[in-house]
């Protein structure tokens, strides 16, 4: 089989899968399993986030310990404990998709937290003292005064996260998700005397997604820097 | 019910004990081999040629642009195949899953790491540079005595926080049939029935390198603090 004929063959399997006649596959799992990971993960995130910085210890710790075992443990265990006791706890059989989202959710959450402590940290605490010496409870000025600011903060790496997340959702493969990488695999499987261009062909493109993306971190991070430099000369 | 010492005794021990030997040679040996590799691609894309500079981007970009996964999938079965024959029934022979794991890991974390020591030898005041250059040292000569030793200093941090990166990505490994903790997890997993107990260990293990990692980083901060100009 020729390399034309390859990518004839199967652009279309490699894109959607299976899908309509099957389930959806391929490249648009792939970015439909990171985008939904990523929005579930960031109420997560911040709720953790605001529990790392909170002045309540019960609260603090709990948290911190959780943030810091998810941060060490690698993504392929917390994937495995999804995979095996999922069902046990919610009583039915888990599909792959829901595994994998469930396992993306909870890892992304822990580092998402870190970013929104990082961003809610690197805010003068004068922000806090003003907003509380103006009347405003805690929670009130957190709301409404510290994470409007720190979000600003928080985008390039919200960004990277995203592009973190997209390479992480490879993983799927593991469990038999038909996601990228297990298409691949399966199409490699298929055609058999051409596993190079095949694995090239993906590795090109998780980079035109991955780069284009961390592309765009570094334009919205090269506006705010524009954009905040006046503010400065003043400070 | 839960009895870790059922997955802690006879052979499972030996097969989990095994796997986490190998999966911290490969932190290990990674980590050796990464070093250079990243400094050699930093110092690449610091270049005064833009040629070079632009190589150095290219290379960075493209690798940390793909996810681990991939490298590994393409390095054991796609790039072991365009070996001429003899040197690939030579690998195959000798723990091939091993040898793809290395370069793999290797490729990634360098490419992760070189950014750190850019950053590092950015943040070294570029009239360091100038003034060795004007010295009569050459760019290579100026980065190694000059540049470099001042840059070490703010780039063991990242490094050792890329180290626990690399230390988790052992982990991806296994889809290639590397024997490490995570492959012999599952082999455990699957032979004794007791997967709880099992993931539990394994965990634990994770745990515990992550944790010594992350106390050698809290440990370089206390003992070198960084300096504020």
């Amino acid at each position: 089989m020729s390399f034309a004929e390859l990518i004839d063959t199967y652009w279309l399997y490699f894109l959607v899968g299976q899908y309509p006649k099957g389930p959806l596959g391929g490249l648009a799992l792939t970015v439909l399993l990171g985008a939904l990971a990523l929005v579930l993960a960031f109420p997560l995130g911040v709720l953790f986030g605001l529990a790392r910085v909170a002045p309540q210890r019960w609260l603090r710790w709990p948290v911190t310990a959780l943030v810091y075992a998810v941060r060490g443990t690698p993504l392929l265990m917390v994937v495995f404990w999804a995979y095996f006791f999922l069902p046990s706890v919610t009583g039915h059989k888990t599909d792959q998709f829901s595994t994998m989202l469930a396992a993306l959710v909870v890892f992304d959450g822990a580092y998402i937290a870190e970013i929104v402590r990082a961003g809610i940290q690197g805010l003068p605490k004068g922000q806090m003292e003003c907003a509380r010496s103006l009347g405003f409870s805690y929670a009130a000025a957190m709301r409404t005064v510290i994470l409007p600011q720190a979000t600003r903060h928080m985008l390039p790496s919200l960004v990277n996260q995203f592009v973190s997340t997209l390479k992480e959702t490879s993983l799927g493969y593991i469990i038999g998700l038909s996601e990228v990488s297990f298409i691949a695999s399966q199409i490699n499987t298929q055609v058999l005397t051409r596993p190079t261009e095949v694995y090239l062909i993906l590795g090109g493109t998780y980079f035109v997604l991955c780069f284009g993306l961390s592309r765009l971190a570094y334009a919205v991070e090269a506006r705010q820097r524009r954009r905040l430099a006046p503010a400065k000369a003043f400070s | 019910m839960f009895d870790v010492s059922l997955v802690l005794s006879g052979q499972f021990r030996g097969w989990l004990l095994s796997g986490f030997v190998t999966s911290l040679q490969l932190t290990g040996l990674t980590l050796v081999l990464a070093l250079p590799l990243a400094t050699a691609l930093a110092l690449l894309r610091l270049a005064p040629s833009g040629v070079l500079r632009w190589l150095g981007f290219g290379l960075v970009e493209g690798v940390r642009s793909v996810p681990l996964l991939v490298h590994l999938l393409f390095w054991y079965f796609g790039a072991a195949e365009l070996l001429p024959g003899p040197a690939r029934q030579w690998l195959y022979a000798h723990d091939a899953e091993a040898a793809c794991a290395v370069v793999a890991l290797t490729l990634y974390t360098a490419a992760f790491m070189s950014e750190d020591i850019r950053s590092g030898i950015r943040a070294v005041p570029a009239t360091q540079l100038e003034a060795g250059r004007a010295l009569g040292f050459g760019f290579l000569a100026t980065m190694r005595r000059v540049v470099l030793p001042q840059a070490l200093h703010i780039t063991v941090p990242p490094l050792i926080s890329q180290t626990l990166n690399l230390w988790k990505n052992t982990s991806v490994a296994t889809v290639i049939g590397t024997a490490e903790l995570m492959y012999q997890a599952q082999k455990v997993e699957t032979a004794s029935f007791r997967g709880f107990e099992t993931f539990v260990v394994a965990t634990v293990a994770y745990l515990a390198v992550s944790l010594v990692i992350t106390a050698l980083a809290a440990a370089y901060h206390h003992r070198y603090p960084p300096r504020t100009a």
